[in-house]
């Protein structure tokens, strides 16, 4: 049962060969077994979890079919969900509990999705090994000692443990495909605006962007439908329409030209290489062709968003101050110590560090020298992708420099881990839509491909990557004691 | 003593006439129980993005067409950052590097006729921040988020004026040129319109300006001019005994009459500016812009200049009438009705009685017990000699106080003017005959007593001889 896809679940529960609730009971049960030493979820909401699946039941009852009606996902706990704590990993919020649903939340919920509870993650999405959560570390199933990536670290720990078909996450730096290719599962960030930001708690109000974390790209598929679209309620969403991405997987990939980046592969570990190049002998052979591009501005990108980031951070995180809801210190003896006290104790080390940061390079007399530098190099970057995808119709590479990490290897020494990042961090600075999927292992654990395509180019991405998973079965890989 | 010249600008946040705040849908109303407007986004609860309110941009671009600026075709919303409890995201949403209007002007009038244009550098929109509350709860403060988040433009004036007078001209100015756009209620009660002012004082002659200190939060005509004559006067004390004037932001006291320092240049923040990534830049097209100009009301220099040039009314009279909107729409029905012949007869009712029963009452123009309507029935009855000017005040003051029609009154109170000759002729002849002596010098040559005989016959008849027959037929009878 945990290891169909959505559309084989979605077959039986529209055939009744089992209900909503046995499907929910099932992941329920895993999560019990397997969670305790994951720590993958910080919430589980069975009871309501088996609620909605009984109104899915009675909504399949009259008849009603969809690709996702009765199906159960995890959602990241970022995401706001009406009566259910919502953490974002971080002491701050650690009582906080939404009145509202967000519009990711609020769309899958009207398709009949249930929610099994919520994913741990790094502190409001400041991290790239999910061990910056006040809830604590996430264990990588393929090895417990090893770090899951971030911030969608719990969601990507509960798709390779198999505690639910699919799990929602956001990807602000390479926060869905990092965590997806270090636990050998396709995760797709999408078009900065094609998903509604209303309700998911901003980390880098210009980066952050909700997408999936599933088992296959045809998984993926079926989610985005649902996911994507115009929200008025966030006025940086496209009003564009949404192909009709499940219809799209089939296109044959004949004529298909894909970009290989100079700057990916320079100094590119020979192991990880070598599993890039098996996977384009697989599109080669599909028809598709290769040719080399430059994107001369992209080893900039790491800085650069370490500038623009932390800057929209410290902003956007003045709102938690101990007034209105969340983290509070005891006993303040003035607003001064209030603010003071609430934010320093209710705030991480990491979440501090980036809003210091931030608050720096926006500070006078600094605002020019990196704010606004960085900027300028956003465009330039912008504009490298744009020239390369004149070329080409997708760029290929890995999603990581590595696999996981130990715990506690890179935790102290930030530079290193923000490195992580590198491959990713560039999709997230234009705006483009980037999916990673299981291509191979180094040392047993599961290793990235990275597909990054134009504006609006999720159907030729999730295309490529179906058209891939048809012939290899990489992503069918279960680490050892959760298949 | 050196003689000291005073610069000063102001800058004016006028409260935007929308229905719901300019990032939410929550309402703007006034005086709604605390928080009972405020909702998730004016909270700014986690994960709520803002979402601009088009009827705020519409404003705005009016208020720039009337003024004559530049509009921009794309500006930008910018957050400005810093902590306070009753401003719960932490920064306030305010266009700062591109305004949506920059680079106009308009003119004002000094009592004594002398006109200025004062330069407005910029208006730009913003959100208002909420209100804290200290008032009736022990050992804590509570914060009214009603007002969190309504829209502001906020109106930046060159330093062009010289004088508390002409400040207070330009504020006049401004306060009447939204109100007449519709875009502000022009409440300072309320707070709807208030300004900061910029003030700062130089030896005459020299070009470079002084340091100057900023008033904040003055919500009346009568406080921006004594803030200013005070701040004045403390600047020029200050330097003349030695000192210099620091860079600071005030705060008028109006029980006291005095400013006291806030805050130093020192103390100021660092906002930490930037493009808020939650809106898009805000993009007014040609086409906006020409649909906004088209639903221009007439503006009050236009109303002024057309009442003087077509009705042949004074400046003086002209200004005064459109002033308000209102009162300028008030005077056109009564006009309407009358006949632009009339126009002098009307405008000096409608600042006369009409304004004073008004202030009497301290009523609106638009809450007049006496509508146009009625008010040209009671001037169609001078117009026509039914009534004189001086029985119409009476009526007037019936009209106000039982709200009936000016022929009703007339009627019911037998007020009709008498022009039957016969009857004032055999008024007249008693009257003379009763005043021997009085008829006897007046015809030795003491003219003044024609008044005498005049106030007589009046007096006899209630007031409602007609004056100018009665004049004719007393002159004939009393020549003998």
């Amino acid at each position: 049962m945990h290891d169909q896809s959505i559309g084989e679940l979605a077959l039986h529960l529209g055939a009744g060969r089992c209900s909503s609730v046995e499907l929910t009971r099932h992941f329920l049960a895993r999560i019990e077994r397997f969670n305790p030493a994951l720590n993958a979820l910080v919430t589980v909401t069975a009871e309501e979890a088996l609620a909605a699946a009984a109104a899915a039941d009675r909504r399949l009852a009259r008849g009603e079919r969809g690709p996702l009606l009765g199906v159960p996902l995890i959602h990241k706990d970022i995401f706001c969900t009406d009566g259910v704590r919502t953490s974002c990993g971080s002491r701050m919020l650690d009582n906080f509990v939404a009145p509202y649903d967000a519009t990711v939340v609020a769309r899958l919920r009207a398709a009949g999705a249930v929610m099994l509870g919520k994913a741990n993650m790094d502190e409001f999405a400041m991290g790239s090994s999910n061990e910056t959560s006040y809830y604590g570390p996430v264990r990588n199933p393929w090895d417990t000692g090893k770090v899951p990536g971030g911030s969608s670290g719990g969601s990507a720990a509960a798709m390779a443990a198999r505690l639910a078909p699919y799990t929602t996450g956001t990807d602000t730096g390479g926060s869905i495909r990092q965590p997806a290719a270090l636990t050998g599962v396709t995760g797709i960030k999408p078009t900065y605006g094609r998903v509604s930001r209303y309700g998911m708690i901003a980390f880098a109000s210009s980066l952050d962007q909700a997408g999936v974390l599933a088992r296959s790209a045809e998984d993926a598929a079926a989610v985005l439908q649902v996911m994507a679209g115009f929200d008025p309620l966030d006025s940086t969403s496209v009003d564009a329409p949404v192909p009709d991405y499940p219809r799209l997987l089939g296109a044959p990939l004949t004529g298909l030209r894909i970009g290989l980046l100079r700057e990916f592969f320079d100094g590119l570990e020979s192991r990880n290489a070598a599993l890039i190049h098996d996977a384009l002998k697989v599109y080669t052979s599909l028809g598709a062709s290769t040719v080399e591009v430059s994107l001369p501005h992209l080893p900039l990108s790491v800085p650069t968003y370490y500038v623009v980031a932390p800057a929209e951070c410290s902003s956007n995180l003045s709102r938690f101050d101990g007034v209105r809801y969340g983290y509070r210190c005891d006993n303040p003896k003035d607003l001064l110590d209030l603010y003071r006290r609430s934010r320093g104790e209710g705030f991480g080390p990491e979440v501090k560090r980036r809003i210091m940061t931030g608050t720096y390079v926006l500070s006078a007399g600094y605002f020019d020298a990196y704010y606004l530098k960085a900027q300028k190099v956003r465009r330039l970057i912008n504009e490298d992708f744009r020239k390369a995808f004149s070329e080409v119709d997708v760029l290929i590479g890995p999603t990581t420099p590595t696999p996981a990490f130990a715990i506690g290897a890179k935790i102290d020494d930030p530079i290193t881990m923000y490195l992580n990042d590198i491959y990713t961090i560039g999709a997230n600075l234009a705006g483009l839509p980037g999916l990673s999927l299981p291509c191979g292992f180094v040392d047993g654990l599961p290793m990235g491909l990275q597909l990054i395509g134009p504006h609006f180019s999720e159907s030729r991405l999730l295309n490529a990557a179906h058209q891939y998973q048809l012939r290899t079965d990489w992503h069918r890989q279960a680490p050892r004691g959760y298949e | 003593m050196a003689d000291w010249e005073v610069v000063i600008g102001l800058e004016i946040h006028a409260q935007l006439a929308t229905r719901s705040k300019i990032f939410s849908g929550s309402a703007t109303a006034y005086g709604a129980p605390p928080n009972t407007q405020a909702n998730l986004v004016d909270l700014a609860y986690p994960g709520v993005l803002p979402v601009l309110n088009a009827e705020a941009v519409r404003m705005a671009v009016k208020f720039g067409l009337a003024i004559g600026a530049h509009i921009a075709p794309r500006s930008v919303f910018a957050r400005k950052n810093y902590f306070y409890p009753d401003l719960p995201k932490g920064y306030q949403i305010s266009q700062y590097e591109l305004p949506v209007v920059s680079r106009g002007s308009l003119r004002i009038v000094l009592e004594d006729g002398t006109q200025k244009i004062v330069g407005v550098t910029r208006a730009h929109l913003e959100e208002d921040a909420g209100k804290s509350l200290h008032e009736g709860l022990a050992n804590a403060s509570g914060i009214d988020l009603n007002r969190a988040g309504t829209p502001l433009l906020e109106i930046v004036s060159e330093p062009d004026m010289r004088s508390a007078k002409e400040a207070v001209a330009y504020m006049k100015k401004i306060h009447t040129l939204v109100r007449y756009l519709e875009i502000c209620d022009g409440n300072m009660q309320e707070g709807s319109f208030r300004c900061d002012a910029n003030v700062s004082v130089r030896p005459r002659g020299q070009e470079k300006f002084g340091t100057r200190a900023e008033i904040k939060n003055l919500n009346s005509f009568r406080f921006v001019e004594k803030a200013i004559q005070h701040e004045v006067a403390r600047q020029i004390d200050v330097i003349e005994s030695g000192g210099k004037v620091v860079q600071e932001t005030r705060l008028y006291d109006s029980d006291k009459d005095e400013t006291r320092s806030m805050r130093s240049k020192e103390e100021a923040n660092d906002y930490r500016y930037f493009p808020d990534p939650d809106l898009l830049p805000v993009e007014v097209s040609e086409g906006f812009i020409a649909e906004v100009r088209s639903s221009l009301p007439e503006l009050p220099d236009e109303k002024a200049a057309r009442f003087a040039h077509d009705l042949a009314l004074s400046a003086y009279d002209a200004g005064v009438l459109s002033a308000s909107r209102e009162l300028g729409e008030y005077f056109e029905a009564v006009l309407a009705e009358l006949g632009t012949a009339h126009a002098k007869l009307a405008a000096n009712w409608v600042m006369g009685e009409l304004s004073s029963a008004l202030n009497r009452d301290n009523l609106d123009i638009t809450r007049s017990k006496v509508l146009p309507a009625d008010l040209k029935g009671l001037l169609s009855r001078i117009v026509d000699a039914t009534i004189s000017g001086k029985i119409a005040k009476d009526v007037f003051e019936a009209m106000w106080s039982e709200g009936k029609s000016a022929d009703q009154i007339i009627e019911a109170k037998g007020l009709k003017q008498i022009t039957d000759s016969g009857a004032i002729e055999s008024v007249i002849d008693a009257v003379i005959a009763a005043n021997p002596r009085q008829l006897a010098d007046y015809r030795a040559g003491k003219d003044k007593l024609f008044g005498f005989f005049v106030g007589q016959v009046m007096k006899a008849m209630g007031g409602k001889a007609n004056p100018a027959q009665l004049n004719d037929l007393l002159k004939a009878k009393l020549g003998g």
